[in-house]
């Protein structure tokens, strides 16, 4: 194995290039992909997810542009960061200055506070590929007591084939300070492209941060995120991950609550149809007593596609009076669909209160009997039903136009009827 | 006690019995240490058939080339399996001289068990008299199970008597490249007990291991068959109550269950092998592999009550193979001290029309981690399976631990799946209810923790039911945190 062997992640990383003064954690980054491996389908993280389609290419990292207006929020007032294919393009981003409240693009986030925060989290190898090699990301910072005023939408688009895009964000909300990020994922002609979004953030002493993630790229491209948070004492974390693009997508959600009295909610759609396979990995882990995790994802999977769902929550030894609750439900249309998902509970404490729930089913047929009797046909009752089963999670994000752009994504992209 | 009798009458017939058996063989032990020359010769001290042989140096050869797994939640010093002793003659170990050597907490939990002294002296060992009369219960036993043509006898005589069916079986459900464990034990194993039940009968009466000739040393790798035939039905005990000690650190036994068309299997466990002491030394390692293989309308339930073993590493799974196949699965498994337990079930839907169900109850209290891990899996033609599974776990301290690994693997859209877990502390304001009415806490933790698992103590043959409670209630002495 050591020996003579070619590396696969540097042979993957070949075609990549960075400057060469790097910041130490880069340059250990980099230095670190030459022990690393893929992952196969015998690591348990990546069980029912094979990664070889991702990574038996060779990418190449290539500016472009590509025009962003379509995919802004017409009713969100909100700033715009653009970027494209992991590069910022300042022409089409939109700032309004607040005072307090730092929004900016950056190469390098070298600054100790960002490296002490997230230290304690696993890198995997998609992550320390993309923190040796990414081309561009927001640094956003609200300082103590700001409530930012908009919210923050960064549009990610990729563009052209065999495209990577490393694309790494950082958030850092300050003590009871409040901040609301939406991250819209896109692409155009972008086959066999990949997109590799590190996001993370810190949410300080009594602050309060929300993030809405969109993936709505084309069934053409791969996207593998890998989302960091770590909460102090009493802070509020909501982050929903709506997912209805992407060939082969995983979403990686790390969040470490580290301090009393923390909330924690986590919503989750996934909508999936052709050959698309989306691999939703949550991990919660509980270092402090007093807090309260809620998760909710629920999936329709549909044609030939696949969904995984793996939720992990682990509370921790003296982390008394937790409240943990997660549920998970999924519904196969298609004969050829598949669901693999394995809820796992960790606990080390005895005063908890923790529960998950997870089903596999299909749409009730009274109910869509009913719907039909009313005159609805087969198909628009069955529309009516998904929307009832997915409308529970959507109605959990708590921001109305956020709420509405997602139901129009499913009118563009499913024809449902409002 | 309902048993004691029929126990002790077939204790009488081993002794006869095993005499026969040493003599011919002349007891010898093999040498430590494992290679084909070890198998060879228990082979030929067990007086195989060829194949028998083959089969064992087959598994022999994938064994070596396996790597014993490290997956469970669970941790211990893996065994030297160079340093054990694969083969020694069927001789029971004295293992007190006398009633009185036998340890006072020993004495003190089988009275607690309410265990007969008969009984209580033939599990130690150091019974002497047996109660003549007894010997015509068993007798009728073993006429009236020959009347209906089960078979029921230990693995090595059903190999000489029964060769046919033991190939024809053997192996098809747990395959020797199964897993680490099954395959050393399909290289070494050395007894166990070989069932089988004819077309179309109902076993009469609960088969119990401990009707079983020449039950006792079968060793530390037992292999067990149980066939039930078109239309049969059985009901089949393992273990026992009553605390069992071993100098065999290392158990691992395979059990395969075949219900055939229309046929149900019903398998009851009670695991009380020795955890360790307080301070989590010594103690049982239990890494076993069951499995059932479900026919056409066929049924196999599984029902465990673990509360031994310092380290315990189970899974009993169904295949549901044929179309209207039923699986269960009823498991409490209680870990105290330092105690380990990864235990779950499997439930693999191949068949239409498909059904299993899973309660498992998990108690931990002291420095102890339960894990509960399972697996359903959902194949592409099994139309409209229903699966429904329950894991809830109790804990007792802050320092114990339990855990939930459920996987749900779905390909077919008609198949209902559900799952559900919970873990929660054991209820205060219960505990306080019953403070108020005078019971004590002691008496009120049996009595909830009784209650929490009832679902599945139900479902234990009345003999072990009884029994079972009170060693729930044993096992959790003293763990209030």
């Amino acid at each position: 194995m050591e020996i003579a062997q070619e590396n696969k992640v540097l042979q993957f990383v070949e075609n990549l290039s960075v400057g060469s003064d790097l910041p130490t954690y880069r340059a250990m980054a980099k230095d670190a992909l030459a022990g690393m491996d893929f992952p196969t389908t015998r690591v348990e993280d990546w069980k029912y997810t094979r990664v070889t389609r991702i990574t038996k290419q060779n990418y190449k990292s290539v500016e472009a542009t590509a025009d962003a207006s379509a995919y802004r929020i017409p009713a969100l007032n909100a700033n715009v960061m653009v970027f494209v294919n992991g590069f910022y393009d300042a022409a089409q981003s939109s700032i309004e200055a607040q005072e307090g409240v730092t929004i900016s693009a950056v190469a390098d986030m070298d600054l100790e506070d960002y490296l002490d925060k997230l230290d304690s989290i696993d890198e995997n190898v998609f992550s320390l590929i993309n923190k040796a090699y990414y081309t561009g990301g927001a640094f956003v910072r609200v300082e103590k007591k700001v409530v930012a005023a908009k919210p923050l939408h960064i549009i990610h688009i990729t563009t052209g084939e065999g495209v990577i895009a490393n694309t790494r964000h950082f958030i850092d909300v300050d003590q009871s300070a409040e901040m609301e990020v939406v991250c819209t994922h896109h692409s155009v002609n972008a086959a066999e492209s990949f997109s590799n979004v590190v996001l993370e953030g810190s949410v300080g002493v009594n602050a309060g941060l929300k993030v809405h993630k969109l993936q709505l790229e084309e069934l053409d491209m791969f996207h593998i995120s890998t989302e960091n948070f770590i909460q102090e004492k009493d802070a509020r974390f909501d982050i929903n991950t709506i997912t209805l693009g992407g060939l082969l997508v995983r979403n990686g959600l790390n969040i470490l609550v580290d301090g009393e009295n923390c909330d924690t909610m986590l919503n989750g759609v996934y909508l999936t149809k052709e050959k698309q396979l989306v691999d939703n990995h949550t991990f919660v882990d509980h270092l402090q007593a007093h807090c309260v995790s809620d998760e909710m994802y629920k999936g329709v999977v549909d044609d030939k596609s696949k969904a995984v769902f793996n939720g992990k929550v682990i509370v921790r030894e003296d982390s008394q009076k937790i409240e943990a609750f997660q549920a998970n439900g999924n519904v196969l249309l298609s004969r050829d669909a598949e669901v693999n998902a394995k809820p796992e509970l960790e606990i080390y404490a005895d005063d908890v209160k923790c529960s998950h729930g997870c089903t596999i089913g299909q749409l009730d047929e009274d109910g869509i009997f009913y719907l039909r009797a009313r005159g609805l046909g087969k198909k628009s009752a069955e529309q009516l039903m998904t929307q009832a089963f997915i409308g529970e999670v959507i109605e959990r994000v708590k921001n109305e136009t956020v709420q509405d752009y997602i139901y129009t994504q499913f009118e563009e992209r499913f024809g449902w009827v409002r | 006690m309902g048993y004691t009798e029929e126990e002790l009458a077939e204790d009488l017939k081993n002794q006869e019995y095993k005499f026969g058996f040493t003599t011919n063989i002349e007891s010898d032990k093999a040498p430590k240490g494992l290679n084909e020359d070890i198998i060879r010769f228990i082979s030929a001290k067990k007086n195989e058939p060829e194949w028998l042989l083959e089969y064992r140096l087959n598994a022999y050869k994938v064994w070596t080339n396996m790597v014993e797994p490290d997956w469970a939640h669970i941790k211990y010093e893996k065994p030297d399996f160079q340093d054990i002793t694969y083969y020694s003659a069927p001789k029971q170990n004295k293992k007190y001289e006398s009633w009185d050597d036998v340890e006072p907490e020993m004495k003190e939990t089988m009275k607690k068990l309410g265990i007969s002294m008969e009984e209580q002296q033939r599990l130690t060992g150091t019974a002497v008299d047996f109660v003549m009369d007894s010997v015509s219960v068993a007798t009728s036993f073993k006429s009236k199970l020959k009347e209906l043509g089960i078979i029921f006898m230990s693995f090595s005589e059903a190999v000489q008597e029964h060769p046919d069916l033991v190939q024809k079986y053997l192996g098809t459900v747990v395959p020797t490249s199964d897993n680490f464990y099954a395959a050393l034990n399909s290289a070494v194993f050395t007894d166990g007990s070989f069932c089988y039940i004819p077309k179309g009968v109902r076993c009469p009466m609960e088969l119990s291991t401990y009707f079983r000739i020449n039950e006792s040393g079968t060793g530390q790798f037992e292999r067990t068959l149980v066939v039930a035939d078109e239309g049969a039905y059985v009901s089949y005990l393992e273990g026992c109550t009553a605390p069992q000690r071993d100098e065999n650190q290392l158990h691992a036994a395979v059990v395969e269950l075949i219900a055939l068309d229309d046929a149900e299997i019903k398998y009851s466990t009670v695991q009380n092998w020795y955890p360790g002491d307080k301070d989590g030394k010594g103690g049982i390692f239990n890494f076993v592999t069951k499995r059932g293989m479900c026919h056409t309308n066929s049924k196999i339930s599984w029902t465990q009550v673990e509360t031994g073993s310092a380290v315990t590493w189970k899974y009993p799974s169904c295949i549901l193979k044929g179309d209207n196949s039923v699986g269960e699965f009823y498991s409490v498994a209680v870990t105290n001290n330092y105690q380990m337990a990864d235990t779950g079930t499997k439930m693999v839907h191949l068949g239409k029309n498909t059904k299993s169900t899973i309660i498992s109850k998990g108690i931990s209290s002291g420095h102890s981690h339960n894990s509960y891990r399972g697996l359903v899996q959902i194949h592409k033609n099994a139309e409209n399976a229903r699966n429904f599974s329950q894991c809830d776990s109790l804990l007792m301290t802050d320092t114990s631990g339990a855990h939930t690994y459920p996987y749900i693997e779905c390909k077919n859209p008609t198949a209902k799946i559900e799952h559900e877990a919970t873990t929660s502390k054991i209820g205060e304001d219960q505990i306080f209810y019953c403070l108020q009415r005078g019971i004590s806490e002691e008496k009120a933790i049996s009595l909830i923790v009784n209650g929490y698992a009832k679902e599945v103590l139900n479902k234990l043959p009345m003999e072990f039911a009884v029994e079972a409670q009170k060693l729930l209630a044993i096992s959790l002495e003293n763990s209030v945190g």
